[in-house]
């Protein structure tokens, strides 16, 4: 598992966590079953607060990514080939509204938009 | 299990309050204790471990009350207080000597494997040792008798950032089983950035909030802006400051509604205080 976190960025820790952990999943770099760092181990390792860690990992599990075994740890999800598009396109959908809506406060037509993704595509 | 827990504590000097402190640290996690100079972190750490007399207060430790059980606590407790001098001509080892006996935990290879982690030299004289080392060593002193709360004040301070980094680490992995709480005090907020779960904030004696680190940044927002849009958030802003370009200030997130032109982000810790401390000063220019 690979987790870059940038002190930098305006995207709160245990975002750039979540978006990191939950990509590897959707494109199948972890596996199934695949168990998590503990944690505290976590915290220690990326030099970030076990809090953090945890919002992180709680944010995962609620959105069906991984689940919890009562002191055994984290594992991610059995996901079938369904399921893990789903996930990706409620996870799209939510930060494509976003996007929206910002675009249409700076007045831009649909058709702008489309060429605009296009380009940068 | 909380390893401290403070209620209610008021300590009043002349010309200084502390005023209804409480404070919750949860067993296994890090709490970083921020203010300026002077407001009142040392007091309050001393009043936790008895060692000044206050007027009210509810101290526990561990589960258990700290003046009813003050003498057994202690073993459990790890204190560093900078600027507490040991006896400055006998060497390192002699003052361990004396320390240890006062510890039923105390264990030898833990504190030889300190020793060696910051390169300490037990033939030296305390007088022959620099800020830095004497911190380490208090720290040493207190990691080797398996305290379960370790009350820090300052320990950063004096240390070079190679040295402050390497502490950090050293916290984490200290409370890494869960075990474990720290209570450091500091002003160099960037200690804290990373490690810290928890931040309490004490403003001229009194605590402004006392969360998670998270929650803590997430309150506020740092604004920044042309100076004609000052007029409109002036009475929400908790501090603001203006120069040629603009003005930049700090504000509850809950007070802020978006203006055209005014940006926001996320402060820092530094941030934070230094909007609180203008705010402190603007007030004691209206009592003047």
């Amino acid at each position: 598992m690979n987790i870059i976190i940038s002190n930098t960025s305006d995207k709160p820790i245990y975002q750039q966590l979540f978006e990191q952990i939950s990509g590897q999943i959707i494109k199948g770099e972890l596996p199934s079953n695949y168990s998590l760092p503990a944690i505290r181990t976590a915290a220690k390792e990326l030099r970030i607060s076990i809090i953090t860690v945890k919002k992180a990992w709680e944010e995962l599990e609620r959105h069906g990514f991984i689940y919890t075994m009562a002191g055994k740890g984290c594992f991610v999800a059995d996901l079938s080939k369904g399921e893990v598009t789903s996930l990706r396109n409620e996870m799209v959908n939510e930060k494509m509204e976003k996007d929206m809506e910002y675009y249409k406060e700076l007045g831009l037509e649909l058709n702008e938009i489309v060429d605009l993704i296009k380009k940068h595509y | 299990m909380n390893a401290l827990e403070v209620k209610g504590l008021n300590k009043s000097y002349e010309k200084f309050h502390l005023k209804d402190v409480n404070i919750t640290l949860e067993l296994g996690y890090i709490m970083g204790f921020i203010g300026s100079n002077g407001a009142g972190k040392t007091t309050t750490l001393k009043s936790i471990l008895n060692m000044v007399h206050v007027e009210s207060g509810d101290i526990s430790i561990l589960g258990q009350n700290f003046i009813e059980h003050e003498v057994e606590l202690k073993q459990n407790i790890g204190y560093a207080f900078g600027g507490t001098d040991f006896y400055t001509k006998k060497k390192i080892k002699n003052i361990t000597k004396i320390v240890k006996r006062f510890f039923e935990n105390w264990d030898d290879n833990v504190y030889e494997q300190y020793l060696k982690k910051f390169k300490l030299d037990p033939d030296k004289k305390v007088s022959e040792l620099s800020e830095g080392m004497k911190v380490k060593y208090s720290l040493a002193l207190a990691l080797s008798h398996d305290a379960k709360l370790l009350l820090l004040d300052e320990p950063t301070s004096g240390l070079d950032p190679v040295a402050r980094d390497g502490l950090l680490e050293l916290f984490q992995e200290l409370v890494e089983d869960g075990t474990r709480s720290i209570l450091f005090s500091t002003h160099i907020t960037t200690d804290l950035e990373k490690c810290a779960d928890y931040i309490t904030y004490i403003n001229n004696g009194r605590i402004i909030d006392s969360i998670t680190k998270d929650d803590f940044i997430g309150k506020f927002y740092l604004l920044q802006g042309p100076k004609d849009k000052v007029k409109l958030l002036e009475s929400s802003m908790i501090a603001f400051k203006t120069n040629a370009f603009g003005f930049t200030g700090l504000i509850e997130r809950n007070r802020f509604k978006e203006i055209e032109g005014v940006e926001y982000a996320a402060p820092s810790l530094e941030e934070i205080m230094i909007y609180y401390a203008m705010k402190e000063d603007q007030n004691a220019e209206f009592t003047i």
